[in-house]
């Protein structure tokens, strides 16, 4: 019976628990950026252990039965040895070279590149499951009389498979799509199809149908609808949520990627597989929750998507009003002046690239004896932590730099607020004004700081949600308009 | 393994991603999401198992290809994790 199949020895059993541990292990490493490298060794070694165990116990042999091969009584299939030695080598120089070289500005992209390569994994590993459930211990081979003998799978397992191949194929076409967002190679506005929820949510009763109808008939079409219309659906849920909304996405398809591993560990029975599935499928969740947390909204509005599509036609009635605009020279004075300067950067600053000029200047005010810090709000950039490593690989000190709920009781005491690519984060309205798209979000409170730095390359123009913000026109605020990293270079010619 | 102890490490293992989860500091949540990604390829361990199995040309050469889609997260992963987690630096040695 199926389960017997499963039986493996128990130094097995245990080494996939140790791999296991050493995940849980990594994670935990990243509670603190001292411990954090310990932490990613610790999960190298990890997956070191899951995948000699693996190859020790699964190595290719020249028998047809997986059986024989348990025993190891035939000769080694060297052939097929090499070609899977072949497939990791050329997957780590790719993995590799790309690591290397990528920009930490196209961190989000390259993330999301990943997660649609977990997708596909998983995909291909399912198909391999269901075109060869032997191999995965998941078959029955049945000999009813008068007939040719046929391999089952068990019910459980093709429950098991089916939801893993879906999952995997919604991460794969989801991350696609992301990654085209996040890449610049489409637009990053919402797509609105007429009657998408309906579409949606057909699409996704007609998958978990088959795949209750997959548990009683395993014909090839169930499975490869249910693969078909995963992908269509990963496709269809990405492209009307717009760019500002990308942070949850990504943390959402980190989540997918994760049950998809752990849905195939059930397939194998494999603990392993298991634990690293709740763990990246927790980490992703989580991430969404803070996410949406950050910008006060449900996490099914944010799926729903076209956020920002709607709002930007709601604020009609912006007509010129009277601001203040500055020089880099006046910024260079009043922030030489000042006792502390608070730096709130944005996703701006990850476009203009102006982290290393930025850096540049705060080490020159430094040098004035200015105290200079810097205030990351959770949802600032495309992903979780986004500011955080662009910040921190221009060398930015990490203890200098502030989540939102340490430092917003800082503003009323600071001088000046130097606002860099950053927009709805800072609006006030989200606190005053219940009519406001952004109403109820927590925002940085920069309007308490003695006098507002706003860099901004021009007047017209809102942030993402579409939405005026007040702080624009406030006496104590000065509007510096250019790109963000000509700005600074200016102000560091300035105070130089 | 039956079903019921599966189901059990899952659920405990769900819980324990939740505790160390909420335990990371937000300044490391990329690395967070780059680290998860890496090892959420361990569904190299099927790939594996699908490439060194007789029985179906197609399923061996659909493992194969998914041993090197998960191999380059494997590798790309840890790797760009490594990256980023090297230039988190502390005021004191920030000459280092």
């Amino acid at each position: 019976m199926p389960e017997a199949v499963h039986e493996q020895p128990a130094w097995v059993l245990l080494a996939y628990l140790a791999a296991g541990v050493c995940f849980i292990l990594a994670l935990r490493g990243l509670s603190h950026p001292e411990t954090s490298q310990r932490g990613n060794r610790l999960g190298m070694i990890g997956m070191a252990i899951a995948v000699v165990t693996t190859l020790v116990t699964h190595l290719p042999s020249t028998a047809s039965l997986p059986r024989d091969m348990l025993f190891g009584n035939d000769g080694v299939d060297w052939i097929t040895l090499a070609q899977i030695l072949g497939a990791v080598a050329l997957g780590a120089a790719i993995g590799l070279a790309t690591a290397r070289r990528i920009a930490m500005t196209a961190m989000p992209q390259l993330v999301a590149a990943f997660h649609s390569l977990v997708g596909l994994a998983a995909v291909l590993v399912g198909a391999a499951a269901f075109l060869n459930p032997e191999a995965f211990g998941i078959a029955a081979r049945i000999t009813p009389i008068a007939s040719p003998s046929f391999l089952s799978i068990d019910p459980v397992s093709r429950i098991e498979l089916g939801l893993g191949v879906a999952i995997g194929a919604i991460t794969f076409s989801g991350s696609v799509i992301a990654f085209l967002k996040l890449n610049g190679n489409m637009g990053g506005a919402p797509i609105l199809l007429p009657g998408r929820h309906l579409i949606n949510l057909g699409t996704l009763a007609a998958i978990l149908g088959l795949i209750a109808y997959f548990t009683v008939d395993q014909s090839p079409w169930v499975f490869w609808t249910v693969t078909a219309l995963s992908f269509a659906i990963g496709f269809l849920l990405i492209i009307p949520i717009g760019g500002a909304d990308m942070p949850v996405v990504v943390s959402m398809l980190n989540s997918y990627s994760g049950w998809a591993a752990a849905a195939m560990g059930f397939t194998l029975h494999n603990s392993a597989m298991i634990i690293t599935g709740a763990l990246v499928g927790s980490s992703g969740a989580i991430l969404s929750y803070i996410m949406c947390r950050a910008m006060n909204r449900s996490f099914l509005s944010v799926i729903a998507g076209g956020f920002g599509a709607v709002a930007s036609s709601g604020g009609g009635e912006v007509i010129d009003r009277p601001y203040k605009r500055g020089s880099a020279e006046d910024a260079a004075f009043l922030m030489k002046q000042a006792d502390q300067v608070v730096i709130i950067p944005g996703y701006g600053m990850a476009v203009a690239q102006a982290q290393h000029a930025l850096r540049e200047m705060a080490d020159q005010l430094k040098a004035e004896g200015v105290r200079v810090k810097y205030a990351i709000h959770p949802v600032a950039g495309r992903m979780p932590g986004h500011m955080n490593v662009l910040l921190a690989e221009a060398n930015v000190p990490y203890d200098e730099v502030f989540e939102l709920e340490d430092i917003n009781s800082e503003f009323a005491q600071t001088d000046v607020a130097f606002v860099i690519g950053a927009n709805d984060v800072t609006n006030p309205a989200a606190k005053t004004d219940k009519t406001s798209p952004i109403y109820g979000m927590p925002v940085l409170d920069v309007e308490k700081a003695r006098t507002v730095l706003f860099i901004k390359r021009s007047m017209g123009g809102a942030g993402y949600a579409g939405v005026d913000n007040e702080l624009f026109y406030r006496d104590n605020t000065m509007m510096l308009l250019a790109d963000a990293k000509k700005m600074v270079e200016e102000v560091v010619k300035a105070l130089g | 393994m039956d079903l019921i102890s599966i189901v059990s490490i899952f659920v405990l293992a769900c819980f324990v991603g939740y505790f160390v989860v909420w335990s990371v500091t937000p300044a490391l949540h990329t690395p967070l999401m780059a680290v998860t990604n890496a090892i959420s390829s361990v569904i190299i361990v099927g790939a594996l198992i699908a490439a060194a199995a007789a029985g179906s040309a197609l399923a061996k050469w659909l493992g194969l290809l998914a041993v090197v889609l998960a191999s380059i997260n494997i590798f790309g992963g840890f790797a760009v994790t490594s990256r980023m987690l090297g230039m988190y630096k502390k005021k004191e040695r920030k000459d280092a």
